[in-house]
């Protein structure tokens, strides 16, 4: 079976959720772009949007035709052609229109199974849970007859731990996208040691045709991505606990995440990043995490102590970003949660004492926007870190032993084995999460 | 063809050219409509003039509001812009880009027939009312409806890149690409002196680099970049065509004035490829006619408001005018004698990719532009008119070289 002839029939599991919806947004146009070449004309291309929620698929498929409406409106140019021979469709609206009409009609929302029974690819975006995930697996490879490929989305299970649980004889491969998909170039891609030779193949040719960047990882819980982040976060959690025996907590996470984005010139603090993620999330991952690291605990009571207060992270359902450790109006970070009074602590009534504590900035600081896609980046960050090493300033030493500490666990996945090069752990960083430079890096020799 | 009767322009007025560029542009609000564009241009000019009861007839030039804004019967906004021109004849025209100067050559047809002493003539388009993509549908009806379908998406930057691709051919991409952003230069350097222009607020450092930028099929056309085009532009624009006895009626001094001394209307069979991509023959014809009936030549004139869509399209309107040998338009252009200090100076407030394109006002900025400059009343974008070349010149054009308007102005003595 050919690369057109697999995507004939798929199904996206959990296809409502944040990444699932993202996912099916990509399938859903990839397949279309398939059946409207001559060749493929007579085929037939099915894509299951699988998933519980009756509700939620309804508000996917609103999502879906808005964003093909979006993406016809980008490629109509090449749309003009594919539709040449259309002779009643003159303007680039009605060549819009079929356009959508054409991908929406091989997408069918579906709350049960059974009909991913049928697909030969099965892309799962499930909550990240291994027993839910083993379950569908399971259900669906007993009671189908086309021994389906699963693409799993999952960002922290080892993907040989569900290929021997749901017994799927090497026909499994992690192909991790980064929130949110549509979007986020980066897509991790990860074998176990059964995994058949053709998946990965068959999801490079993917990933190409989506014009996205692979970055192979191995088999290892966390992979690259979260095996940065979730290590990273723990750092800065565990600083920020050290530090609350100067100041109170509330002062320690701001300053721990005022270091992490402005000190560090990331695209936002690491506890910014844990509500972005969410903090069930992360406690999820971590939990997944554990058992497979024998050498490290990743565990953070922290996590665990807001997780029972309910504080929780997350976006809502239009993308706006729910309270967590910090709360958030109009996108902007405007208090800190203290667990003693149960309550947001505004910002400025403390800020400036924060500020004075951790001392004047270095005077080369820019801010991430700034640098990101500026030509002349490595050069600014030199003199930058050449100037934060040599600073006595509390923020500055923070900031410092902060970044080598993001170099070493970066390192730690190469000896590790869990990427294969020092490039690709630099790669993920820069694409999946928008750093402005790689953690591992000579700027503080 | 000798003109009867002394015609004379006055009262002009312009709106900002509004899109794209301008500070207060927001495609997500709410912005004025055609009622607001229709009236503070309209009354600009009355109020100049004297009121709605000095004029006899009026005329709006719109090209396509039925599809932009669906609206049509045009003419029915000036009893709105002000209730003294009710029951006095009206006419809306369209000749797709061209449409501005139609309406001009309407008010001057009217007083060349005394039919009327005085007549406002309106220019009006509103097209921020759609995306860009969509846009090019409704644009595409300045040409043949049957090529629509093996067209390009963005249908007029395609026939234009067309053209610029046969003229690389021919006359040298690399030359003919450093003119095109010479071009763009000229524009934006006026622009920024006019208060109305869309490109009033380009602060752009380097334009030249911008101007060079490698044109990109996948994304937008072959052969030209996003700054070879005009942008998309909501305005208007409006003045008074008037006699001898008119210019008493409103009394309007003719230092004020600009008298129209010469035209030429010519039409090309809109089903037809132009015969010659590399010139713009229907142009060509325009101007000559336009020249012979005002009997001066290309070397009297002082300076020029031509219709630059697209920056390929300004140069081949110097070859067309005759300042140029055809490709040699690309040197003229080069060597600056198109730019404000230059021999004679083009589209001194912006023209169409400096100032805006509302398509059916342009027609009517462009003798606005001229009105001012041979007045005295461009402010800053004041050129000097030197006394042995004392003309101004308009072409409007519509469609590829389809319907042609150019006008020969001088200062009112």
């Amino acid at each position: 079976m050919n690369y057109v002839e697999k995507f004939q029939n798929v199904s996206v599991l959990g296809a409502a959720g944040k990444m699932g919806s993202g996912i099916l947004l990509l399938t859903a146009i990839e397949m279309a772009d398939m059946s409207l070449k001559p060749e493929n004309k007579d085929k037939l291309f099915i894509l299951y949007a699988v998933d519980i929620n009756q509700k939620a698929l309804g508000g996917l498929m609103k999502y879906i035709q808005a964003q093909v409406f979006k993406a016809a409106e980008k490629k109509t140019i090449a749309l003009r052609k594919v539709y040449a021979d259309r002779k009643d469709l003159i303007d680039n609206l009605e060549i819009i229109e079929q356009y959508v009409k054409d991908v929406m009609n091989i997408i069918r929302p579906v709350t049960t199974l059974e009909s991913a029974y049928e697909s030969n690819i099965i892309f799962e975006a499930a909550s990240e849970n291994p027993d839910l995930k083993i379950k569908m697996f399971s259900q669906i490879n007993q009671n189908s007859k086309v021994k389906p490929w699963f693409l799993t989305n999952t960002s922290s299970i080892p993907i040989g731990y569900l290929d021997k649980e749901a017994k799927l004889e090497g026909r499994v491969l992690g192909v991790h996208f980064y929130n949110p998909p549509a979007v986020q170039k980066l897509v991790e891609v990860i074998k176990s040691e059964k995994t058949v030779a053709e998946l990965p193949e068959f999801a490079t040719q993917l990933i190409k045709n989506l014009r996205k960047i692979e970055v192979p990882s191995n088999d290892f819980a966390g992979f690259i991505g979260n095996g940065h982040f979730m290590r990273d976060a723990l750092y800065g959690m565990n600083e920020a606990v050290k530090l609350s025996a100067q100041m109170p907590l509330i002062e320690s996470i701001y300053s721990i995440n005022k270091i992490t984005q402005d000190y560090l010139i990331r695209p936002m603090g690491i506890f910014q990043l844990i509500d972005y993620v969410g903090i069930d999330v992360c406690q999820y991952i971590m939990k997944v995490m554990k058992p497979h690291v024998t050498d490290e605990d990743i565990h953070s009571p922290l996590l665990d102590k807001f997780m029972e207060m309910g504080v929780k992270g997350g976006q809502n359902s239009d993308g706006s970003q729910k309270d967590g450790f910090l709360k958030y109006e109009k996108g902007k970070v405007t208090g800190i949660y203290d667990p003693e009074t149960k309550q947001y602590i505004a910002i400025e009534s403390f800020a400036a004492k924060c500020d004075a504590k951790l001392g004047a900035l270095p005077t080369t600081i820019k801010p991430w926007k700034a640098v990101v896609g500026n030509p002349a980046k490595e050069e600014i960050f030199k003199q930058y870190f050449a100037e934060l090493k040599t600073m006595d300033t509390l923020g500055a030493k923070m900031a410092t032993l902060y970044a080598i500490r993001s170099k070493a666990i970066g390192q730690k996945l190469v000896s590790d084995k869990v990427a294969f090069n020092e490039k690709d752990v630099n790669t993920v960083l820069l694409t999946g999460f928008f750093h402005a430079y790689g953690p591992i890096n000579d700027y503080l020799n | 063809m000798k003109l009867r009767k002394k015609i004379y322009m006055v009262a002009g007025y312009n709106t900002i050219s509004m899109g794209t560029g301008r500070k207060e542009f927001n495609p997500k609000k709410e912005r004025p409509g055609l009622e607001e564009y229709m009236k503070e241009a309209g009354q600009a000019v009355l109020k100049q003039i004297g009121g709605a009861a000095n004029v006899d007839e009026c005329v709006v030039g719109n090209f396509i509001a039925a599809r932009f804004n669906r609206q049509a019967n045009m003419a029915g906004f000036f009893p709105f812009v002000d209730e003294g021109l009710k029951y006095k004849p009206c006419t809306r025209v369209e000749g797709a880009c061209g449409t501005g100067a139609l309406a001009l050559m309407n008010g001057i047809k009217s007083v060349l027939a005394e039919t009327a002493e005085v007549v406002l003539v309106v220019g009006i388009e509103v097209q921020n009312t759609v995306k860009a993509i969509y846009g090019a549908d409704i644009l595409a009806a300045a040409g043949w409806s049957k090529e629509r379908k093996d067209g390009h998406a963005y249908f007029f930057p395609g026939k234009f890149s067309d053209r610029a691709g046969h003229y690389y051919e021919k006359f040298g991409k690399e030359k003919t690409r450093k003119a095109m952003a010479k071009w763009f230069v000229n524009a934006m350097e006026n622009a920024r002196l006019c208060s109305t222009a869309q490109e009033f607020h380009n602060t752009s450092k380097d334009l030249e680099a911008l101007g060079m930028m490698e044109p990109n099929g996948r994304s937008f056309v072959d052969n030209l970049n996003v700054f070879d085009c005009s942008k998309v532009s909501d305005g208007a624009s409006a003045l008074a065509i008037v006699s001898e006895e008119g210019l008493k009626r409103c009394g309007i001094d003719k230092k004020d004035a600009i008298e129209v001394i010469g035209f030429g209307q010519t039409e090309n069979d809109i089903t037809k490829p132009p015969a010659d991509h590399t010139k713009l023959d229907t142009t060509a014809a325009a101007v000559k006619k336009a020249l012979e009936m005002a009997n001066i030549t290309k070397e009297q004139i002082g300076t020029v408001e031509c219709h630059d869509c697209f920056t390929i399209a300004g140069i081949m309107a110097t070859e067309a005018i005759g300042f140029a040998e055809h490709g040699k338009g690309i040197d003229f252009v080069l060597a600056g004698n198109t730019s404000r200090t230059g021999e004679v100076p083009f589209n001194t407030t912006g023209g169409l990719i400096g100032w805006g394109h509302p398509t059916g006002a342009t027609g009517v900025h462009q003798a606005v532009t001229i009105l001012e400059q041979l007045t005295g009343k461009a402010g800053d974008a004041q050129i000097n008119i030197k006394p042995n070349r004392p003309y101004g010149l308009t072409i409007n054009m519509g469609g590829d070289d389809k319907t042609l308007v150019s006008i020969v102005y001088k200062k009112a003595e």
